[in-house]
């Protein structure tokens, strides 16, 4: 099948009438929810922090009358669910509340995500949608290959899946040989995993005797995890499937906030849900439509968490205009960095999504690679190990040094900065079944 | 005329070596002779076998980065100034060795060099007009 074949867009009866709201009636809808999320913010929250921040401002609920009065709301960030862990920014009583998720925090308490019966629907509704975005529809047999628990990516593709009326495949992550094994044999159309979990059940298959690209799979969802154009087109031409990019976060809900369509032209945000904003990061001022800041979200929708003005961190734009797909909900930029990946090299700002575009210009080398950091002499070192492909190099010692030579010039060319490449042996990069760890940082301040 | 040369990349850690030569020897498959050239992060292990496929093939999927190349097998006279006498032969057709190492068997009276060049094919015509004597494979193989 070629990829222009896949590249059909879907009917769009099948999805919800909100992709295609006109913009009026979308942003009276807007308005009308963000009152009412404002509100049961303002009440509700067993914390308090909202109301402190609102009175502190000296706005009250009553003030939200047009969606540019949520300019004058206080932003929530990451700190304030650390900062009221576990329960503090839940508005409603424990019986209402029905699923708990919580996110892997990287230091000390973890963040928790309280849902409703009603936020599940949500939930469930925006994949849903994204799905039939994708090309997908009951008839579709689905494989979740994310984790399965506190993770929200394994429920929330599954739930998801199923509202769609999908064949769901609960692998979870891990388990590769028998991933390969049930993707053959039960015929998967589709999977949903993060895109470094996905490039190793790839690569492994051969091993287990199977040719991803004579099983049925046709559609790949990615995402937890920033990837580059470089990733998806080694994916795309490696195994023959179309893989899209989906966004989300436990903070807001989870995956499926925005998803691409089968255009894969930015990704479109379910707005009926989730008004996005785009912010200076620094001054914290509302950008235009088109400028790149980071992107803001109020959930308009949600009754277990209503989250005001949530700063995400990721770094992104919205795209002005309509997609070609027919969509009037608003679209987002693939999101290259979170500032929370960022790096700071020798005063460099560097993401490593950078690095992977870098490495994956240069032909030989595969996309599994390392980041290195130490300080030497009280100097930045970066080291990059790369794996070279399969039949990658040729039998002089010349070949080694013009790949090391390529990937140096080609990360220099990007970030300005001189790494030391090591070549691994392909295959001896750790695997991850979940968001890949690209980056070890030894530096010691 | 040209051989088919296994190089097999490694990265210069303890019991890489090893590992290859096991993979090998539990395939069945003699390596009849090899090279290493290395520097101090990596190695590239270049290594002539009459299972030069199924070396190729099992190693790759014991998952190391393996390639094939070719290379030109000459006889030498094994006597002082053998080697000489060829190398003034292939300077003067000024054509460049990446490099060469030994054949680790005599063919009857004569000593075999492995010669890598660039452009194997203008070796090839170059040489021979020089009476320059190239082994094929069943002569090294055939004899070892």
């Amino acid at each position: 099948m070629s990829s222009q074949e896949k590249r059909r867009d879907p009917p769009f009866q099948a999805t919800s009438a909100m992709d295609f709201l006109p913009g009026p009636q979308m942003r009276e809808l807007q308005i009308a929810r963000l009152r009412k999320a404002v509100d049961a913010a303002y009440h509700g929250q067993r914390c308090g922090l909202m109301k402190q921040r609102m009175d502190a401002a000296g706005v009250k609920p009553d003030d939200v009358r047009t969606l540019d009065d949520i300019r004058r709301l206080p932003f929530s960030t990451k700190a304030d669910l650390r900062d009221t862990y576990p329960y503090g920014m839940f508005c409603r009583p424990d019986e209402e509340v029905v699923r708990i998720h919580a996110s892997s925090g990287t230091t000390g308490k973890p963040i928790v995500a309280g849902y409703t019966r009603n936020d599940l629907d949500v939930w469930a509704d925006s994949m849903r949608r994204g799905m039939i975005g994708c090309g997908l529809s009951h008839r579709d047999i689905i494989q979740v290959s994310y984790g399965y628990g506190l993770f929200t990516g394994g429920l929330g593709a599954h739930c998801g899946a199923e509202a769609l009326g999908a064949m769901v495949i609960p692998t979870s992550a891990g388990n590769t040989e028998r991933q390969v094994m049930i993707l053959h044999d039960l015929g998967s159309t589709a999977i949903c995993c993060t895109p470094s979990y996905f490039a190793h059940i790839a690569e492994k298959a051969p091993e287990f005797g199977v040719d991803i690209r004579k099983t049925r799979l046709r559609i790949g969802i990615f995402g937890a995890e920033p990837w580059s154009d470089g990733l998806r087109r080694h994916i795309e031409e490696t195994t023959g499937i179309q893989a899209q990019d989906i966004y989300g976060l436990t903070e807001i809900i989870g995956p499926g906030v925005a998803i691409e369509c089968l255009r894969q032209d930015g990704l479109h945000i379910f707005e009926d849900y989730f008004y996005p904003e785009i912010i200076d990061p620094d001054t914290e001022e509302v950008l235009p439509d088109g400028e790149e800041g980071e992107l803001v979200i109020t959930t308009l929708a949600k009754e277990a968490i209503p989250m005001i003005r949530y700063r995400t961190r990721d770094i992104t734009a919205i795209i002005p205009g309509r997609c070609a797909c027919g969509r009037t909900v608003r679209r987002i930029r693939r999101i290259g960095r979170r500032s929370d990946d960022m790096m700071i090299i020798r005063g460099v700002n560097v993401f490593p999504s950078q690095i992977e575009s870098a490495i994956l210009r240069v032909k030989g080398l595969s996309p599994n690679y390392q980041i290195v950091l130490t300080r030497e002499h009280e100097l930045d070192q970066m080291e990059v190990r790369v794996e070279l492909a399969e039949n990658a190099l040729g039998d002089r010692i010349l070949d080694i040094e013009e790949i090391q030579k390529s990937v140096g010039h080609s990360i220099f060319s990007i970030t300005g900065l001189h790494a030391r490449i090591t070549l691994a042996e392909s295959k001896s990069i750790a695997r991850s079944e979940g968001k890949a760890k690209r980056v070890i940082d030894k530096r010691t301040i | 005329m040209k051989i088919k040369q296994i190089a097999i990349f490694m990265e210069n850690k303890p019991g890489h070596l090893r590992t290859i030569c096991r993979v090998l020897a539990d395939a069945g498959v003699n390596i009849n002779t090899l090279s290493l050239a290395d520097t101090s992060q990596y190695g590239i292990l270049r290594l002539l076998s009459q299972d030069w496929e199924r070396a190729r093939e099992i190693l790759a999927k014991s998952g190391f980065v393996v390639n094939v190349t070719e290379v030109l097998a000459v006889e030498v006279d094994d006597r002082p100034g053998g080697l000489f006498t060829l190398l003034d032969i292939v300077g003067d057709a000024d054509l460049n060795i990446e490099y060469m190492y030994a054949f680790t068997h005599h063919v009857g009276k004569s000593a075999v060099m492995i010669l890598r060049f660039d452009d194997p094919d203008k070796a090839i015509s170059l040489l021979q007009a020089k009476n320059v004597r190239f082994l094929s494979g069943s002569d090294i193989f055939g004899k070892a």
